[in-house]
């Protein structure tokens, strides 16, 4: 497939004898949503974290962009483009959007002096490519005085910044208002107009439900269901698949059960 | 979505308001410092409308500036600095000697702008790679740095009287038309760092880690040499400082820089620069000097 950007092949990670992920294999696609789902334990945090390249997995082929990438790391997981948005947002709420995005990265010229306008003219570019605009603040605005959502968009803007073709969102709207909610879906949508991807990792299934294309749902360290968003009738399908899951009932009718994969 | 950000938002549209916007809290000790200045010019115009009296400031102020104004950086990248006093003493020192052994003054100030510097980077070095508290390491330092002048020296001063003759006694704290030149010279070194504060690297990277260090971290910031280096630049201020005091005064003192630990750290505070790290302020931290 020319369109595959990352794919996990049969990871594993354990931590003594423990397995976090026994197994996983899965694939985002360029330009597409895919919702990570999976109860507290399942393993969302550890497979985040091996994407990212915190975590080394254990066995298991990473591919990116349909090649194999042997000793994953963090700054390998960065050269293929993957940017990760952890819950705190790693920001600054003392400076300004300006400052947040280019931390560690500024544009500077001579003598390491900042090119103050061609920050601001390169942040607005970001800001209004994810929709990221409004009248109540400017680049120099201070991340502290925005919303949620609006943090999480300066966080979205700065994984572009730096050249993110894979957006990992770990629970974006957790603790967000519905309206905040919506921002975040906005900036999403925009991402992936501009043909990037987005992992994204949520509690709330009506979230996830919403914004991706697809659905993948993890339990025990293993995948269950991979399903595509029109093979899904309603975010309670997918809720009542979870509980399913969480709480077997003897003689109950799963939804998915042809397409759920059985746990050893 | 067809929102845009508004040019009349950026401050860049509307110069003077950014301007007050930017720098309100030294704006606002500047401010009271002008009513504290009418109240005693009110009160005893026999001494406050004369100039003689702001010369004299403006003597020993630029010695405050040099140690104030990298002090901001400190409190801004999160730390405290107790040991700059000793700094001072120690790389006056040097200038003193140096110059009393014939060496040409301007190598001098070299030399004590490396030993400042490398004192200042001894000391975060202690602070960040031993683990220790910046309160407690630095105050330490600090008094050993002391004793150590004190039992070398034997508590006896030196005199410099060749250096008004020198012509870099002239070019570093001469008089232009009335004016002390030293003036001149902090009032370079305040714009210059706060140009380093507000629109360099060093100074934004100063800001974030001073803001969170976690974030900084993430972003593939060298929190450990940020610190370093804001440290190395707090010890170079202090060398500035004392070379200074020491050309003012002509004499070197084994109690040189001890007087300015409370009133530099006030002048920080006073500038509108808080406690907490993340944000401050050069400028006012130099009007923070003037005040105190």
């Amino acid at each position: 497939m020319t369109n595959r950007l990352i794919e996990l092949r049969h990871v594993r990670k354990s931590f003594g004898s423990v397995f976090a992920v026994s197994g996983v294999s899965l694939h985002v696609d360029k330009g597409e949503v895919v919702g990570l789902l999976g109860d507290n334990g399942a393993g969302k945090s550890t497979l985040i974290k091996i994407l990212a390249g915190v975590h080394a997995p254990t066995d298991g082929e990473i591919l990116v962009r349909g090649a194999v990438v042997q000793n994953w790391s963090a700054a390998r997981s960065r050269a293929a483009g993957i940017e990760t948005v952890f819950q705190d947002r790693a920001l600054c709420v003392q400076q300004s959007i300006v400052r947040n995005i280019f931390m560690g990265r500024e544009l500077a010229g001579a003598f390491g002096f900042l090119r103050v306008a061609k920050q601001t003219q390169e942040a607005e570019r970001l800001m209004r490519e994810i929709g990221f605009t409004s009248k109540v603040f400017s680049p120099h605005s201070i991340v502290g005085q925005l919303s949620g959502g609006e943090r999480q968009g300066v966080a979205i803007a700065r994984a572009i910044y730096n050249k993110a073709d894979l957006i990992i969102l770990d629970e974006p709207t957790t603790a967000l208002s519905l309206t905040e909610t919506e921002k975040v879906f906005r900036f999403v949508r925009a991402v992936r107009e501009g043909g990037r991807s987005i992992l994204f990792i949520g509690h709330n299934i009506h979230h996830v439900y919403d914004i991706a294309d697809r659905f993948i749902v993890l339990d025990r360290g293993r995948v269950v269901l991979e399903v595509a968003r029109d093979e899904v009738a309603s975010a309670e399908e997918l809720i009542s698949f979870m509980e399913g899951i969480a709480h077997p009932v003897a003689g109950k009718a799963m939804p998915f059960a042809d397409k759920m994969r059985v746990l050893a | 979505m067809s929102q845009s950000v508004l040019p009349a938002q950026r401050p860049a549209g509307r110069p003077l308001r950014a301007f007050v916007l930017g720098n309100r809290a030294a704006l606002g000790t500047l401010s009271v410092f002008l009513v504290m200045i009418a109240v005693f010019m009110a009160a005893n115009p026999a001494v406050f409308t004369n100039w003689n009296t702001y010369n004299s400031v403006l003597v020993t102020l630029p010695v405050a500036i040099f140690l104030v104004v990298p002090l901001v950086f400190i409190v801004t990248v999160g730390e405290i600095d107790l040991s700059f006093p000793a700094t001072f003493g120690v790389s006056a020192w040097v200038f003193a000697l140096l110059v009393q052994a014939g060496l040409d003054p301007f190598l001098a100030v070299l030399a004590a702008m490396a030993t400042g510097a490398g004192i200042g980077a001894a000391v975060g070095c202690l602070i960040i790679y031993g683990n220790l508290s910046s309160l407690v390491a630095s105050l330490g330092m600090n008094f050993m740095l002391r004793g150590f002048i004190m039992i070398v020296t034997g508590g006896k001063s030196i005199a410099l009287i060749s250096l008004s003759d020198a012509p870099a006694y002239r070019i570093l704290s001469g008089d232009l038309y009335g004016l002390p030149v030293q003036v001149l010279w902090a009032l370079g070194f305040a714009v210059f760092a706060s140009q380093l504060f507000t629109r360099h690297r060093f100074g934004a990277r100063v800001h974030c880690v001073g803001d969170n260090p976690d974030s900084a971290a993430q972003m593939g910031i060298d929190v450990r040499r940020v610190r370093m280096m804001t440290f190395a630049f707090m010890g170079l201020g202090a060398a500035l400082a004392g070379v200074f005091s020491t050309m003012i005064n002509f004499t070197w003192w084994p109690t040189a820089g001890d007087g300015y630990l409370l009133t530099a750290i006030a002048a920080v505070f006073v500038g509108g620069t808080p406690t907490w790290g993340g944000i401050g302020t050069v400028t006012g931290g130099a009007l923070g000097a003037l005040i105190v």
